[in-house]
């Protein structure tokens, strides 16, 4: 009985908790398409999806049952338990990092003391999802493909490294829900505001989406990693990558943007948190599909230049600019 | 009971990895489960209190480190039977070795004493304050061991520029784009417009 105490009813509430954060994330992964195919549609003067339900408001439904109704094929020379395992780990972990994410006041599953780092690993081990897709599949294409994700995501982690470190810096915590509640001063907004742009490139980078998508690539890699997926796995990666879209862009929300507040400290007494939280994460995906709709691809030297040559020397120098005014200023946090 | 659980299934885990690390066929297998041996290591830092440490076990190890790894490997194109061929004429050396290691080890090991207050030590709180562990390991590594970290830090940055001038090598004849220049450049540098007479050409 002790044990049902102890151990039951935390377990079945961690358990419920995980459900309803999940299930609204898996509808918001579903619109976030509808919403990408819409919002292009319009900046292309054309119509999007409007066929199924009213303004197309079912497709992604429709999407999702024709997806589960074809046959998953497994090619005869592929390596069948990491092909099957690849596109598993990339849904999980991008739905996995959600567990410690603060949404709301307290309304985090796992408020741990080392929030950011998890975050910051498990989005480092998206990765894999990729890689492995790339190399089971064995083909050329999808090798192609796995091996410019690796060398792209790696190469963008160390610059999103130290702009998290400019941030923490000035907040002097690694709790999510801190970082969100701790005062800053005008002047560490501006400081951190070219971090912020770097931010939201590298995350560009690092969901492999345009101008980013050489991973995928589709001019030259026909669909790059995952050119030898079909039905449900091939789903899995979709909503892979659309829900570390969602996540990438909490995690923006949450460094730079504070998080469930309301915008530039307005009084919004009856407006839960929440809803801010959702607002702000909405308009970091429009950027999303903002740019996917208006740049072009770049050529994968001009990513590794951008990468390793203009944001990581940025970025380390910020790093010491920032460090530099805290102590001049006598304001890191105590 | 339920901690010591979880610590027997990371722990099973990681042995069960490890040992499939050297006894996988597939060298790509081999880096998969090492992946998942430093996944259950991290597991098992969390496990001790250590999050900080099992984070950057995750962040370095798995998100870096083994990232490059698989990377090498996956393009590596070895004929692994080829090569094990001729691995038997080698096994007198390795038992050699794996034999002077063994030796060597159970001498550190017998000769291994702890001192009296060890069992109490274990347990012991580092520092008498409540704090957490990130602020621990920072008071530790920049305020008591400032000089040893800076020291560390510039041994790693001269393997760093050894390992670049090892392999920098200046090719002729490559045409490298600058965008600094491309940018800056006029039609008029570019374009020239004339006026040619009809039948004279340029």
């Amino acid at each position: 009985m002790d044990f049902w105490a102890e151990y039951g009813w935390p377990l079945l509430l961690v358990f419920l908790q995980a459900l309803a954060l999940l299930i609204p994330i898996l509808i918001s992964v579903a619109y976030l398409i509808y919403a990408e195919r819409k919002v292009m549609g319009l900046m292309q003067l054309r119509q999007g999806p409007q066929t199924v339900g009213i303004f197309g408001l079912l497709q992604p439904i429709a999407d999702a049952v024709k997806l589960f109704s074809k046959e998953i094929i497994i090619p005869s020379q592929a390596h069948a338990p990491v092909f099957i395992f690849a596109p598993m780990l990339t849904l999980f972990l991008s739905l996995v990092a959600w567990s410690v994410v603060p949404v709301n006041e307290g309304w985090a599953i796992a408020d741990i003391n080392v929030g950011i780092l998890f975050l910051f690993a498990v989005s480092a081990m998206g990765v894999y999802g990729v890689l492995m897709a790339g190399w089971a599949s064995n083909s050329k294409y999808a090798f192609l493909g796995g091996m410019r994700s690796a060398a792209q995501m790696v190469s963008y982690e160390v610059s999103m490294g130290l702009v998290i470190v400019c941030v923490l810096l000035c907040v002097g915590t690694l709790n999510l829900t801190e970082i969100v509640m701790a005062e800053r001063t005008w002047w560490m907004n501006v400081l951190l505001f070219p971090m912020f742009i770097v931010f939201l490139v590298s995350i560009l980078a690092e969901t492999n989406r345009a101008p980013f998508d050489l991973p995928e690539g589709e001019s030259e890699l026909s669909g790059g990693f995952m050119v030898e997926y079909s039905a449900m796995a091939f789903a899995l990666f979709f909503l892979g990558e659309y829900a570390n879209m969602i996540l990438m862009s909490a995690m923006a929300v949450i460094l730079f943007m504070g998080g469930w507040l309301p915008p530039f400290g307005i009084e919004a007494g009856i407006i839960p948190g929440v809803v801010w939280f959702g607002l702000k994460t909405a308009m970091i995906l429009f950027f999303f599909i903002w740019v996917r709709a208006s740049l072009p691809r770049y050529r994968y030297d001009q990513l590794m230049r951008l990468g390793w040559k203009i944001f990581l020397p940025f970025t380390l120098i910020w790093v010491v600019v920032i460090s530099g005014t805290l102590l001049y200023l006598d304001a890191f946090p105590k | 009971m339920v901690a010591s659980a979880v610590f027997y299934i990371f722990a099973c885990v990681l042995i069960f990895g490890a040992l499939l690390v050297i006894t996988a066929r597939n060298p790509v297998h081999s880096v998969l489960f090492l992946i998942l041996c430093f996944f259950n290591a991290a597991g098992l830092f969390v496990l001790l209190g250590a999050e900080f440490v099992g984070m950057i076990l995750a962040i370095v190890y798995v998100g870096a480190v083994a990232v490059l790894f698989l990377f090498v490997v996956m393009m590596l194109d070895v004929d692994f039977v080829g090569l094990r061929k001729g691995a038997m004429q080698y096994v007198p050396v390795g038992l050699l070795v794996g034999t002077v290691l063994l030796i060597q080890m159970g001498m550190v090991y017998f000769s291994w004493s702890t001192s009296e207050g060890a069992p109490m030590m274990l347990s012991a709180p580092v520092t008498g304050e409540e704090k957490s562990n990130t602020h621990a390991l920072g008071e530790i590594l920049y305020t008591d061991y400032i000089l040893p970290f800076q020291v560390s830090g510039l041994i790693l940055l001269v393997a760093m520029i050894g390992a670049i001038t090892l392999t920098l090598r200046h090719r002729p004849n490559v045409r490298k784009q600058n965008i600094s220049k491309q940018i800056a450049t006029s039609p008029d540098d570019a374009v020239e417009l004339v006026k040619v007479k009809s039948g004279a050409g340029v």
